[in-house]
């Protein structure tokens, strides 16, 4: 075990104690960056000096005692859409390849104000379309596990860089399952917080209304501890919500006896590995002997959560790309006539990939004269069935429990030319964008030697909760301490 | 000129830019006009980088609400902000942050009159959009300049209600007066801070229907507005007595040619596949907010001249070039209130002699080096019979010029009117010693010698001379010169 193997809690006993430095900590988990990534590809950008300047800072912070954060010294990464100042932000796409921001994503400078060591930036599926790391336009990143296998998508970069500690903890991007997904897939904790929680000031847009960004880490309380430095009310995000911040790590000990959780029967349905189910019924069991009462509940509009999600997530998705124009940043296609539409066409053919495209035109359409009420319209009135179901069963339990994935880490190519199946592996994981609650994924077992997920979905800023009953589930057992093989 | 059969049928829309601090959605100073080069007034969120997200400016949503409750809207309770959405290299997102469906305010209206007529012209709806950025064309090349990107724009629409050029002008020159009372638009149309959009269609004499109509865009004074709405009436009323049918276009306005030129098609037009901005939440207004906008609402130009001519007794005409400016107005009622002259003379100084010497220096009241308390004294001077008209007038210009004290130079200058009848008799002997010619001439029955030998007393006092002492003495003398002739 290396220095970097520790979680953000360890690390911090023992750079307070001053047992190792920062530096020690952030050289170690770069070599270990360079022993692996050239095989998981994990990283679209290094910025080694960078991170070994401001782990610098960090000791004097440290040295001198003042304002020491549990984040202090520990380096982590950022999946690529999220903007860091002066850091190349590509977004996993042709058309950012080259781009670095004027400007700081708020998560961003939260953690740097905190003392956290960023040490780069995550390889994704352009723009976060898609379930598996393959739709990023430079390579695909591997699953740790099974490096045939993917890491899941879109925040997958992230998922194998906490899994081998390429990093300690990450910052991911969940517009419909992106963090939860290919936390489930490469064996660590994901949270996507509830929408309005943490500012999006920065995050390269997805579906503006579905978008969060949410910590990835190796344990709950590691997960907690960066919640509670990047959530909370921010100026330059309007969507953001006034509710203060909870000292997250302070309740997550808290007895879980007499909680009631959920089983949406719905979700339980044929399409499930067998080895992903039997995981989920044994986590349920912990539970009850935990004391937590289990009820059965139902999401009677669970089945229109795809067609909702993607439906408004295209439209948004076709503004929301509209910037990439080639006129101010990013690639620019000019042409030997200087003709503007020949310019758009151009940028916009040659920078964005396959599946983006789809995207753009299927958003563009469903928007259009004479079908917005059709598509547009008809989906948002969908997404308030979803929420009302939601709300309905928090009147009953506290969170529910699904697996995050039917599925566990699928092959690489095996679904990348067939994007509805692609699309339906998020199935358990969409409806909670939509409906804007937090949802935490943690592993809960293994089937076939692959990690599996299951999902604890809350009520709105019921984060807290989610942070007791995943912290409750990881005293009691310690899947979330297995590791890849090859470290 | 515009054919008697038929008559046409106008809408406006109106582009204020409002005078805010910032831009629309980000911190950025919204002074554009004012900034030393290009792209020097622009962030991550109004050039669109990535990731980057609006936040409202409050200050133009008051503005807005300002100009709605003028307009006698209903201010909106649930306002929603949407996105236009189409590809321009002035529009750096791609999309507009507009008001669809759910507007600042509606269903307001303002009256007008032309040659003597007065119309209600509803206004449609007002709402609140961002300006586009700036091209500039250099040869083959064109540059983006972003200072523009983000300024707060009104857009003020009203119902197709027009049926004459001269309402359409009489219709804008108003709303520009209001927001310029509003203090929310400089008004200054060669900065571009006003733009008009005008819908046109015609009909026959005593028909009710809305026709086929055309829109003109980018129409940036009211001359241009004026000769391009004249010109596309006369041209729809041609097309019809010619047999043919208007088609629904989108026009440009070609100032050189003359005339409009089709831009778009209904068939092109573009589809802006609008639907609420996912990155700000509705803007919630309560009846709370509206009140506390509706008492800060100046006294308007119309209930202005209203005022000045029932209370204040003012002629119309006056009245109306004295509400034409809040600060001519504010100016007035200042001079009004620190002088002890008539209102109408205090009115008659400033429509006369003081706009025009305004006119003449190429300056403003708001510039202005004459404070109202000076005008006021001045104008009561004369009133008082302390200097003569003449004086008075005289030292307009100076005072204007240097600021001084309209007492302290009179007496300073010895400007006194001169009244004594000692001081003035001896003026009128040498005045009929030293013109000879002229007197004998009036003696021999040419009355009007007298006036220009009262001018030379006047001449030899410099002003001061009072005219009706000195006029009287001049006619004594006068009649004794002719007494001895008649004897004979």
């Amino acid at each position: 075990m290396e220095l970097c193997d520790l979680t953000i809690h360890e690390a911090h006993d023992l750079l307070r104690a001053r047992q190792i430095s920062s530096t020690e900590l952030t050289r170690s988990v770069l070599e270990r960056i360079h022993h692996l990534d050239p095989q998981l590809r994990a990283y679209i950008t290094l910025a080694e000096e960078q991170a070994l300047e401001q782990a610098a800072q960090a000791d004097v912070r440290v040295q001198t005692g003042r304002d020491i954060t549990p984040l202090t010294g520990i380096p982590f990464s950022a999946k690529d859409s999220i903007i860091t100042q002066g850091m190349r932000t590509t977004c996993g796409s042709r058309i950012l390849e080259n781009y670095i921001p004027p400007y700081q994503a708020t998560a961003i400078q939260r953690l740097i104000a905190a003392g956290a060591v960023l040490v780069g930036k995550n390889n994704m599926d352009e723009f976060g379309m898609g379930s598996s790391c393959e739709n990023s336009a430079f390579f695909p990143t591997r699953n740790p596990w099974d490096i045939e296998r993917v890491p899941g998508g879109s925040s997958g970069g992230s998922a194998t860089a906490v899994a081998t500690s390429m990093a300690l903890f990450a910052l991911g991007g969940d517009t419909g399952g992106s963090i939860r997904m290919p936390a489930s897939f490469c064996g660590i904790v994901g949270l996507k917080p509830t929408y309005g929680r943490v500012s999006r000031y920065g995050l390269v847009a997805l579906a503006s209304s579905f978008d969060t960004i949410g910590p990835m880490a190796r344990d709950v309380q590691d997960t907690a501890l960066v919640l509670s430095v990047i959530a909370g009310v921010d100026p330059r995000d309007s969507t953001t919500l006034q509710a203060p911040v909870p000292a997250y790590a302070n309740k997550l000990k808290e007895d879980v006896r007499g909680l009631r959780l959920g089983i949406p029967k719905e979700y339980f349905v044929e399409g499930m590995e067998s080895g992903v189910a039997s995981a989920i019924q044994d986590a349920i069991r912990v539970y009850q002997s935990l004391g937590v009462e289990i009820r059965e509940v139902s999401l009677p509009n669970a089945r229109f959560g795809l067609p909702v999600y993607y439906l408004i997530l295209f439209a948004e998705a076709s503004a929301n790309l509209a910037r990439f124009d080639g006129v101010r940043f990013g690639r620019s296609d000019r042409t030997e006539t200087g003709d503007l539409v020949d310019q758009y066409l151009r940028t916009r053919q040659n920078g964005f990939g396959a599946e983006v495209k789809r995207r753009i035109m299927l958003g563009a359409f469903t928007l259009s004269e004479g079908y917005y009420d059709a598509y547009y319209l008809k989906a948002q009135k969908g997404r308030a069935l979803i929420r009302r179901d939601f709300e309905m069963a928090f009147t009953q339990v506290d969170a529910l429990i699904t697996p995050v994935c039917p599925t566990t880490a699928f092959k690489l190519g095996e679904k990348v030319d067939d994007p509805l199946a692609m699309y339906l592996s998020d199935v358990y994981v969409v409806s909670v964008n939509p409906a804007g609650v937090p949802a935490l994924a943690l592993p809960c077992g293994f089937a076939n030697g692959l990690p599996v997920g299951m999902q604890l979905i809350g009520n709105f800023l019921g984060e807290d909760l989610l942070f007791q009953l995943g912290y409750a589930y990881q005293q009691n057992m310690q899947w979330h301490r297995q590791r890849p093989g090859l470290l | 000129m515009i054919n008697s059969d038929y008559e046409p049928v106008i809408g406006l829309e109106i582009h204020a830019e409002l005078q805010t601090q910032s831009k629309m959605f980000c911190g950025c100073s919204a002074t554009y006009a004012a900034s030393p080069e290009p792209n020097t007034f622009i962030c991550p969120v109004c050039t669109a980088q990535p990731g980057a997200l609006p936040v409202v400016n409050r200050q133009a949503v008051n503005q807005g609400m300002l100009v709605g409750l003028a307009l006698n809207c209903t201010i909106n309770p649930h306002n929603v902000f949407a996105r236009k959405n189409y590809f321009y290299p002035d529009l750096p997102k791609g999309y507009q942050i507009s008001q669809y469906d759910l507007p600042l305010a509606t269903h307001g209206e303002l009256e007008i009159v032309t040659g003597g007529k007065s119309r209600r012209v509803r206004v449609w709806r007002v709402h609140l959009e961002e300006d586009t950025a700036k091209l500039t064309h250099q040869g083959a090349t064109v540059q983006v300049d972003f200072n523009r990107a983000g300024v707060p724009l009104l857009e003020i629409v009203s119902e197709p209600d027009m049926h004459s050029v001269e309402e359409v002008l009489k219709y804008g020159n108003q709303i520009r007066s209001i927001l310029r009372y509003l203090g929310v638009n400089s008004g200054d149309m060669e900065k571009g801070v006003l733009r008009f959009e005008a819908n046109i269609s015609v009909r026959r004499y005593g028909s009710n229907e809305l026709n086929t109509r055309t829109e003109i865009k980018n129409l940036n004074s009211f001359r241009t507005l004026g000769r391009a709405s004249v010109y596309e009436i006369q041209r729809q009323i041609a097309v019809l007595q010619g047999g043919g049918h208007i088609e629904q276009e989108t026009l440009g306005w070609d100032e050189i040619r003359g005339v409009t030129t089709s831009q778009r098609s209904k068939e092109h037009a573009h589809d802006y596949r609008y639907f609420p901005e996912p990155d700000l939440p509705p803007l919630e207004i309560d009846t709370v907010w509206v009140e506390q906008i509706r008492r800060k609402l100046p006294e308007l130009p119309a209930v202005k001249r209203d005022r000045f001519i029932q209370v204040l007794g003012l002629a119309p005409a006056d009245a109306s070039v004295l509400i034409s400016e809040k600060a001519l107005a504010d100016y007035f009622e200042a001079t009004v209130a620190a002088a002890k002259s008539p209102t109408h003379t205090v009115a008659n100084w400033i429509v006369g002699d003081l706009l025009h010497l305004l006119n003449d220096r190429g300056l403003s009241v708001e510039n202005l080096n004459l404070p109202p308390s000076h005008l006021a004294e001045l104008v009561d001077l004369a009133t008082d019979k302390i200097i003569t008209q003449s004086t008075a007038k005289e030292l307009l210009p100076e005072l204007v010029d240097t600021g001084q004290n309209p007492r302290a130079l009179v007496d300073k200058r010895g400007l006194n009117k001169i009244t004594d009848e000692r001081v003035l008799a001896e003026i009128v002997d040498q005045v009929i010693a030293r013109n000879p010619d002229p007197v004998a001439s009036y003696l021999n029955g040419k009355e009007t010698v007298f006036t220009w030998l009262m001018g030379q007393v006047a001449r030899a006092t410099r002003g001061k001379a009072d005219p009706l002492v000195s006029s009287r003495l001049l006619s004594e003398a006068l009649r004794g010169m002719k007494k001895p002739e008649n004897s004979c």
